[in-house]
């Protein structure tokens, strides 16, 4: 750490701009897309989502006695059974608490992990990582039925806790490996520096490097509650009541009675709002993530 | 960058170390565990050695699955590679359509797998979906819950609704760290579009069309939740995935030896692939010098 060249931190490019600078970059000399492929294709990624909505908007009687391309009886009954029924809107609860959790052990675990990994080399590092990586594989399937064992026997199971930690198994290496991308991009001088002017590690890592990193933070945040919020076989598997996602109770709704189309098709169109909210945020970012930091 | 040499760096691995060995050892032991043992109920287990292992191995279930398996690994990987290179190559580059482009593109991918089922269960229905309903009047029999034939075009096509665009937005993101220089350089060459497709932009989204291929790869191979609620592994086993297979098997008829033995196996599968993703994604870095 002490033979390289100290450089002061303002002279160094600031990582997650680069990113943005590509945006802005026009050019005359790129061949120019063509927009019937991509109104084409949009179509076809939305007309499904279309049709969801346009459901939840009928009454069962509208979907079942007649064919219409948009609602001509617009309801919102759909909508207001979900939110005023507690075994309903519990399922949101539910989720987005496992859900939060998750990302914050992920992140909290993973954060001090991936600066280690891009900063030092030590005995094992490279084996580490690809283990990691295999966890980020494993079929959930596999995991099911084990999983289901072990936090009943310690107590744990139907609780927000055990899902959280079951969907750690994906999460923490997705996130370490997202971040350790984000992090190779700081310089290392910026850590140099920082202990030369006597920082200590907590003080430097809360204090200038977590800024620095800010926007890998939050993608990697962002794929971890994403990740967590999609996965249905963990989270239906580890719990029964208290803790049961909204995932699930639709799953049983349409084994039960199999008819209720329009409460269903509302139910799904609420678990799309929380990705489409936040998806604006990262819309940027969402490439490197996906291809765990490394593009 | 070159790394200082600190052993104390495992010291911050460790809390990831403890929380996925919690995670994932254990769980995983208690696999292993229950591969090679048998039991009469009431807990009282005894050794069985590797007879579930030449079981699974001599069962045809089991091979059925997996050729199923690939199949679908295939045909998806098939399609949704080269359509999403195409969709890349025709995106907007910048503005405000790129942003609008990206936003709408990515609304698939952050749906819960569940709910993209329920979504194409009830986009397929004869008497009230879109599509069934248009194909039925079209005079097209398609009935996904019966015929073998629409349930696996059901499950391809809703796998590429759900997944061609993170090919293309690794395409894209591949493309967009294209110099421009190299685009002008072809162009004084008076390049056709395609050499400006095969030796420029090909070349260059190689790094991430790996990923893609791999991560694609990996995702098909353990597909649950989509084709279970859809199908739920029908017509008969038409569209019993390995996952699917394993659920119902350790879950449904709680047979663990055998389900343990063919996780095991599954597992041992994905790892091998990992571990060439692994190899091909670190020599990559080294070529590109990062």
């Amino acid at each position: 750490m002490t033979d390289t060249t100290v450089q002061a931190p303002g002279a160094a490019p600031i990582p997650g701009e680069v990113t943005t600078d590509k945006r802005a970059r026009r050019s005359r000399f790129r061949p120019k897309g063509s927009v019937v492929v991509m109104t084409l294709y949009l179509l076809f990624l939305l007309l499904p989502i279309y049709w969801l909505i346009n459901m939840s908007l009928k009454t069962n009687a509208e979907i079942l006695g007649s064919f219409s391309l948009y609602p001509r009886d617009l309801t919102l009954a759909n909508y207001a059974k979900i939110l005023t029924d507690p075994s309903w809107y519990m399922g949101y609860v539910n989720s987005l608490i496992y859900v939060v959790l998750n990302t914050v052990i992920s992140l909290a675990v993973a954060l001090p992990a991936a600066y280690a990994f891009s900063r030092y080399s030590f005995m094992g590092d490279k084996h580490l990582f690809f283990w990691l990586l295999t966890n980020r594989m494993a079929p959930p399937a596999v995991f099911a039925l084990p999983f289901f064992q072990l936090y009943s026997s310690v107590g744990l199971f139907d609780t927000h806790i055990a899902v959280a930690l079951a969907h750690c198994l994906f999460n923490v290496p997705l996130a370490v490996w997202i971040l350790e991308g984000f992090m190779r991009g700081v310089p290392k001088e910026i850590d140099e520096t920082a202990y030369l002017d006597g920082y200590s590690f907590p003080r430097f890592f809360i204090r200038i490097f977590t800024p620095l990193i800010a926007s890998g933070i939050g993608v990697a945040a962002f794929f971890c509650f994403m990740f967590s919020w999609v996965e249905l076989l963990l989270s239906r598997t580890l719990t029964s009541v208290d803790a049961k996602p909204i995932a699930a109770t639709m799953t049983r709704t349409v084994s039960a009675s199999g008819l209720d189309w329009g409460v269903l098709a509302a139910a799904g169109v609420l678990t799309i709002v929380p990705g489409a909210l936040v998806i604006y945020f990262v819309r940027n970012y969402i490439a490197k993530g996906f291809a765990l930091g490394r593009v | 960058m070159n790394k200082t040499v600190n052993q104390k760096a495992w010291f911050l691995v460790l809390p990831v170390l403890i929380l996925v060995a919690f995670s994932a050892v254990i769980p995983l032991m208690t696999v292993v565990n229950y591969s090679v043992q048998d039991t009469f109920g009431r807990n009282e287990f005894f050794w069985a050695g590797l007879e579930w292992f030449s079981d699974m191995l001599d069962s045809d279930r089991m091979w059925d699955a997996l050729g199923r398996q690939l199949i679908f690994s295939g045909v998806i990987l098939a399609i949704e590679i080269p359509l999403g290179i195409f969709v890349a190559l025709n995106m907007p580059k910048n503005g405000f359509w790129a942003s609008f482009c990206l936003v709408l593109m990515s609304l698939p991918l952050l749906i819960p797998w569940n709910v993209v089922g329920t979504i194409w269960q009830i986009f397929g229905r004869v008497d009230i979906g879109l599509l069934g309903y248009t194909l039925d009047k079209l005079g097209i029999t398609y009935n996904y819950t019966q015929d073998i034939t629409a349930a696996w075009i059901t499950v391809v096509v809703m796998d590429v609704w759900h997944w061609t665009s993170l090919v293309a937005l690794l395409a894209y993101a591949g493309l967009q760290s294209i110099p421009d220089a190299y685009y002008q350089a072809a162009k004084i060459d008076q390049a056709s579009r395609w050499a400006v497709f095969r030796y420029i932009e090909l070349p260059k989204m190689a790094g991430v069309l790996m990923i893609a291929i791999l991560l694609r790869f990996m995702d098909s191979f353990m597909i649950y939740t989509e084709p279970f609620v859809v199908t739920g592994g029908g017509p008969g086993n038409a569209t019993t995935f390995l996952s699917i297979d394993l659920v119902k098997m350790a879950i449904g008829q709680f047979d663990l030896g055998p389900a343990a033995a063919f996780s095991l196996m599954y597992f041992l599968v994905i790892l091998l692939i990992s571990w060439v993703f692994y190899t091909v994604m670190v020599n990559l870095d080294k070529r590109d010098g990062v």
